[in-house]
């Protein structure tokens, strides 16, 4: 048995929720345990629209230092307004506008690493740049009234079962397979070594320029996933309805344990520092603080989370 | 001399063409800007016209200079824009209000940026994730300090931001003048070139007997005065402040330092080729767009549109150049 | 208590380990005041860990050390630079973003104030004008537009020259690796002159000729020891290679084996011209031949090889690869291993397809794979589900092997592969080599050893990115190959 739980708290990400647990226990104790279901809930519906991106994010980090998608909030901006607008409050229009989100995010996940490989601008300031222009694409085509989600797609994304939120088990679900994709596949083995040595990488025969590609393009498509989503959840679509997921994608994954130089990754870290986050949110939206503190509290938690962590050991 | 030399030398003065030509991008852009710009709308090109245009162009240089610094040192600052931001808010309210501790919050910064950099440094952390984190810290402090725009601008600051000299306008003189202090102290001071260094070959400076710590918080903190001096000019132009005011000035630092000539690795910046950067990205990102008719929705992705273009046209040049 | 007669440097029973890698086991060392000695081993002996020990920039495991009389417990580098030792080590330590002069500067920090850039500036051009004569430097070149060996060039002479305290010890690790004969020949005067003066020099150097010529004592290294020391007129070639670990004389056997391949019968699998060839003279390799690339370091051998394996997967002019490549990479740091992987993982990365089970790989094959390498390359391990930097200098090489020969490539690209390798695997591998040529595939193989070129059938000798000759069997040591990789230059 403590065999078992040692190799347990070996695991890089047992501390995302250990940390979950902890910040969950502190927000009932404020509210002396009212509500705190409900909140376990409402933390996992949440906790979903970081887990999808926070995912695509970790394949990118683990590409190799300096690489990081920055224009996933406004690739989600601009997903959420295709998707609403081309469902058009219709459901029988659903899956064609869950398609064109999805295509949207993939564009810019293309977009993205064409400007990367052809200019060789490094990622930061190619998807930083990316962003804007997306985000100006998004103002000039959301223009006009909000429009609602069809109401069967909105209920859909808010669908509970046993307190278990839909969308959170058919994400844990993408979760597992983004895992096999990632420990079992020839692209998932080879993400893993070009973010260890690119130069190796490729003197060793894989194609790292295609694996490149599909990363990026992957979390542009998951970003778009996700926009449409958001959308559903809440109810309509806004330029910045994807704020706040840049900090919280590149959080999860540096929270759950995956290396930020790259080259060594994990998917249930993911959903750790995804729970954590929320729930830091949580209960500090229960202490009643304003955006300032909220904004400060979740800046500081990741400087001191990184810090703890270390950078990559220098080489001798 | 063997014909072995001959061809060094050859290959020597190629790549120093070469690198004459990119070190020449920075004025050729700020001419063709400046070009297009009288084009469009003749009046423009006059005192009360460059005025008016560079007016922002002060803040923006500052920033870029900021940016400058981290840059030399390998790094990457996300959170020049809120910190500029917050500078901003603090200036317009406690330095207002009580000096003193207006004074004391804005040294605490640099003070706090110097910090940053020394654990940057000993934990060996990605300059990114740190400065991306510290970006909310400061726009949340920004937001705590001054929940709606407002605030007044201290008399002082709004005068020296006031001055008109004769002849050439302020902006290119205050331009002038935060060049000139960025390429002496960087480019021609001997502890500056032990900067630099530590962009260009930090393994070997720390074997040759440098700190690398003292120089990465010397970095740093600079960069935390030049931003302190940003928000400061800044809010002496608007005259009020806003916790969201400088969330675009990131991009354009790093746009600017980019266009003036710098690389994100290798400590190579120039100072003098980063403040006509930010004069270009300062007349490019407004002045430019409006009096091309481009809809206020399209300039924030004309912003990023320029630097693209930039850095497209140095691969262009550089083409043959080293490959990795 | 400095003692007026003593040794300058005095190191007894010096140790240091890399994780599982032992790159010194008890090394001993000394040096007198201006006197000059040579240290030669292959590579992998322990020389550049002896010398970073030397410098203070690495501290020893184990091990007794005596500067200038006084027994050193904490050796640093700003201590052995304040007794006045400076480094020239293969790592160029220049900044390429500064200037010459700057670089000159930031070694010398009492060159500041007013005029601190021309008083630099003079300091390195009066040195390099000393060593160098006609050099063609100036003071305000960027360090990033000089060629390499004015680069070398500089580094030199700024290691030579002083500010304040003098320059009493200087370490040089393989100095002329980009230097031509006649730079390289005004080295090694400066060498003897700095020497007369009264300054130590330590030469590192795989140029057995110069070490011969310059040097007044020699030390020979070998897996981390200090194998032999005598004055340099008791040494020549032969007792040097002989103490250094010379390749084993033929046996009958391996006599035949070659025989075979000098046929030169196979059809031809790669051809591939140097880009700087101006003439039309191709890299040519038959099947199951071994055909190594020769001359100095750096003059274009590892071009090639990349080239080679560019043109396996892309089209390119001129060059012809008709079988699928692997490299083998003599870096291993930076082109070779991955660090947070497991031996098994290290070796099947190559050959992924052909280790799934279906769509997805399947972790029992893996492993099966590694452990059959394991057997058959002799990887010392007792799990292959180890990091791969539990395992030895030479073990971790040997991973870079089997991942290549593991792997369904007919033509191995070595880019001098047996670096850091202790000489017991480096026989063990020269035998699995020629057992592979014999099956049918094709080597191409870059070294920097001279010895090491008798494994080959024939060898191609560059100089400055281009093929100056080709050797037969018989022509492969030191005396032909710098012959040739100088012949033809005015």
């Amino acid at each position: 048995m403590s065999a078992a739980l040692q190799t347990l708290l070996k695991r890089p990400w047992i501390w995302s929720f250990v940390g979950a647990g902890v910040v969950w226990l502190a927000a009932i104790a404020f509210t002396r345990g009212y509500g705190a279901g409900g909140m376990l809930t409402a933390a996992m519906s949440l906790a979903v629209f970081t887990v999808i991106v926070g995912v695509g994010q970790m394949f990118v980090i683990t590409l190799g230092p300096g690489n990081v998608d920055l224009s996933l909030p406004a690739n989600i901006g601009l997903a959420s307004a295709v998707a609403m607008k081309t469902m058009g409050g219709d459901d029988r229009l659903l899956v064609l506008g869950l398609a064109a989100a999805i295509a949207c995010g993939l564009a810019v996940g293309l977009a993205n690493y064409l400007l990367i490989w052809a200019l060789r601008i490094p990622p930061i300031i190619a998807t930083l740049s990316a962003s804007f222009i997306i985000q100006s694409v998004d103002i000039s085509y959301g223009r006009g009234l909000q429009i609602k989600p069809p109401p069967g797609f909105a209920d859909f994304t808010n669908i509970v079962i046993a307190g278990v939120p839909l969308l959170a088990i058919l994400t844990v679900l993408f979760t597992i397979g983004a895992s096999i994709a990632l420990h079992r596949t020839i692209w998932g083995r080879s993400v893993v070594a070009i973010g260890q040595n690119q130069r190796a990488a490729r003197l060793a025969g894989l194609k790292v320029e295609p694996v490149r590609c599909a990363t990026y393009v992957l979390c542009g498509a998951l970003g778009g996933l996700n926009g449409a989503l958001l959308a559903g959840y809440f109810r309509g679509a806004n330029v910045d309805i994807g704020n706040e997921y840049l900090l919280a994608s590149i959080a999860v994954v540096v929270i759950g344990g995956t290396s930020v130089s790259g080259g060594r990754a994990n998917l249930p870290g993911v959903w750790g520092g995804a729970l954590f986050l929320v729930l830091l949110l949580t209960m500090l939206n229960t202490f009643g603080v304003s955006a300032g503190v909220r904004l400060v509290a979740t800046g500081l938690i990741i400087v001191a989370v990184i810090t703890a962590a270390g950078g990559e050991k220098p080489t001798r | 001399m063997s014909a072995a030399a001959a061809v060094p030398s050859a290959n020597a003065s190629r790549a120093e063409w070469r690198r004459r030509l990119r070190a020449a991008l920075p004025g050729l852009s700020l001419a063709l800007v400046i070009a297009a710009i009288a084009w469009l709308n003749p009046r423009a090109i006059s005192y009360f016209g460059f005025t008016l245009m560079l007016n922002l162009a002060i803040p923006i240089a500052l920033a870029t200079m900021a940016q400058l610094f981290v840059i030399a040192g390998n790094d990457l600052d996300l959170s020049i824009g809120t910190f500029v931001g917050f500078v901003c808010c603090v200036s317009a309210t406690w330095l207002h209000d009580t000096p003193w501790l207006g004074v004391l919050t804005l040294i605490g910064c640099i003070a706090l940026y110097a910090v940053l950099g020394a654990l940057i440094y000993l934990r060996n952390l990605p300059s990114i994730v740190v400065t991306l984190g510290m970006s909310f810290v400061w726009q949340g402090l920004a937001l705590l300090l001054l929940p709606k725009p407002g605030g007044k601008v201290p008399g002082w600051l709004q005068t020296i931001m006031g001055v008109k000299p004769p002849f050439i306008p302020f902006p290119i003189v205050a331009a002038a003048l935060i060049a000139a202090v960025g390429y002496f102290g960087l480019m021609r001071t001997s502890y500056g070139a032990v900067l630099r260094a530590s962009g260009g070959n930090a393994l070997a400076i720390e074997r040759a007997g440098w700190s690398l710590l003292k120089t990465k918080m010397t970095l740093f903190a600079l960069a935390g005065a030049f931003g302190v001096l940003s928000g400061m000019a800044l809010v002496g132009i608007t005259t009020s402040a806003d916790a969201n005011i400088g969330n675009g000035y990131t991009l354009l630092s790093i746009a600017g330092v980019i266009l003036g000539g710098g690389e994100f690795v290798g400590g190579v910046v120039s100072p003098v080729g980063a403040v006509l950067g930010a004069l270009t990205m300062a007349m490019a990102a407004s002045p430019l767009l409006t009096f091309m008719r481009i809809p206020p929705d399209w300039q924030v992705g004309a912003n990023g549109a320029i630097l693209i273009i930039v850095l497209a046209a140095r691969v262009a040049i550089t083409r043959k150049g080293s490959e990795r | 208590m400095p003692d007026a007669g003593a040794s300058l440097v005095d190191f007894t029973g010096v140790e240091k380990s890399y994780g599982a890698v032992r790159a010194l086991d008890g090394a001993d060392f000394s040096l007198e005041p201006g006197e000059c000695v040579g240290v030669v081993g292959h590579n992998g002996a322990g020389k550049s860990t002896l010398m970073h020990v030397l410098s203070g920039g690495v501290a020893p495991d184990r091990g007794r050390l005596i500067v200038a009389g006084e027994e050193q417990a904490h050796w640093t580098s700003a201590r052995a630079r304040a007794l006045g030792l400076r480094c020239v080590f293969q790592e160029l330590s220049l900044c390429p973003n500064l200037t010459v002069a700057e670089n000159a500067r930031v070694v010398h920090p009492a060159i500041r104030g007013l005029g601190w850039r021309q008083r630099a500036g003079w300091l390195i051009i009066d040195k390099l004008d000393e060593i160098f004569l006609g050099h063609g430097v100036r003071a305000g070149d960027l360090v990033q537009d000089l060629m390499i060996g004015r680069r070398q060039m500089v580094e030199i002479a700024r290691a030579f020259s002083v500010s304040e305290a003098p320059a009493r010890l200087i370490i040089l690790d393989e100095p002329t690796s980009s230097l031509d004969a006649h730079t390289a020949g005004q080295l090694l005067m400066h060498v003897r002159r700095s020497v007369e003066s009264g300054v130590s020099c330590v030469l590192i150097s795989h140029i057995l000729g110069e070490v011969l010529s310059a040097c007044d004592r020699i030390v020979v290294m070998r897996d981390g020891k200090v194998v032999m020391a005598g004055a340099a007129r008791n040494f020549d070639r032969a007792k040097l290679v002989g103490a250094m670990g010379g390749i084993e004389p033929e046996t009958p056997e391996a006599q035949a084996i070659t025989a075979i391949a000098a046929r030169g019968e196979g059809s031809v699998v790669v051809r591939v011209r140097p880009d700087r060839q101006t003439d039309d003279w191709d890299v040519v390799a038959r099947e199951g031949e071994i055909v190594g690339l020769a001359g100095l370091a750096g003059h274009g051998q590892t071009d090639l090889l990349l080239a080679t394996f560019a043109a396996a997967s892309h089209r390119r002019a001129g060059a012809m690869v008709s079988a699928p490549v692997a490299l083998v990479a003599g870096d291993r740091q930076s082109d070779g291993v991955f660090p947070g992987w497991s031996i098994a993982h290290n070796i099947g990365v190559r050959s992924l397809r052909q280790l799934r089970a279906g769509p997805l790989l399947s972790a029992r094959l893996e492993d099966e794979f590694a452990n059959a390498w394991r057997e058959r390359i002799k990887i010392r391990t007792p799990d292959i589900r180890n990091n791969i930097l539990s395992l030895s200098g030479g073990n971790q090489q040997k991973t870079l092997f089997a991942r290549a020969l593991g792997s369904d490539a007919r033509i191995m690209l070595m880019d001098d592969p047996m670096r850091g390798v202790d000489f017991g695997t480096k026989l063990e591998v020269y035998d699995l080599i020629r057992a592979e040529a014999q099956r049918g595939r094709t080597f191409l193989w870059y070294t920097t050893e001279v010895e090491e070129l008798k494994n080959c059938d024939r060898a191609y000798v560059f100089r400055n990115g281009t093929i100056v000759a080709e050797l037969a069997r018989d022509e492969l040591n030191e005396e032909q190959v710098i012959h040739s990789s100088f012949a033809g230059v005015a």
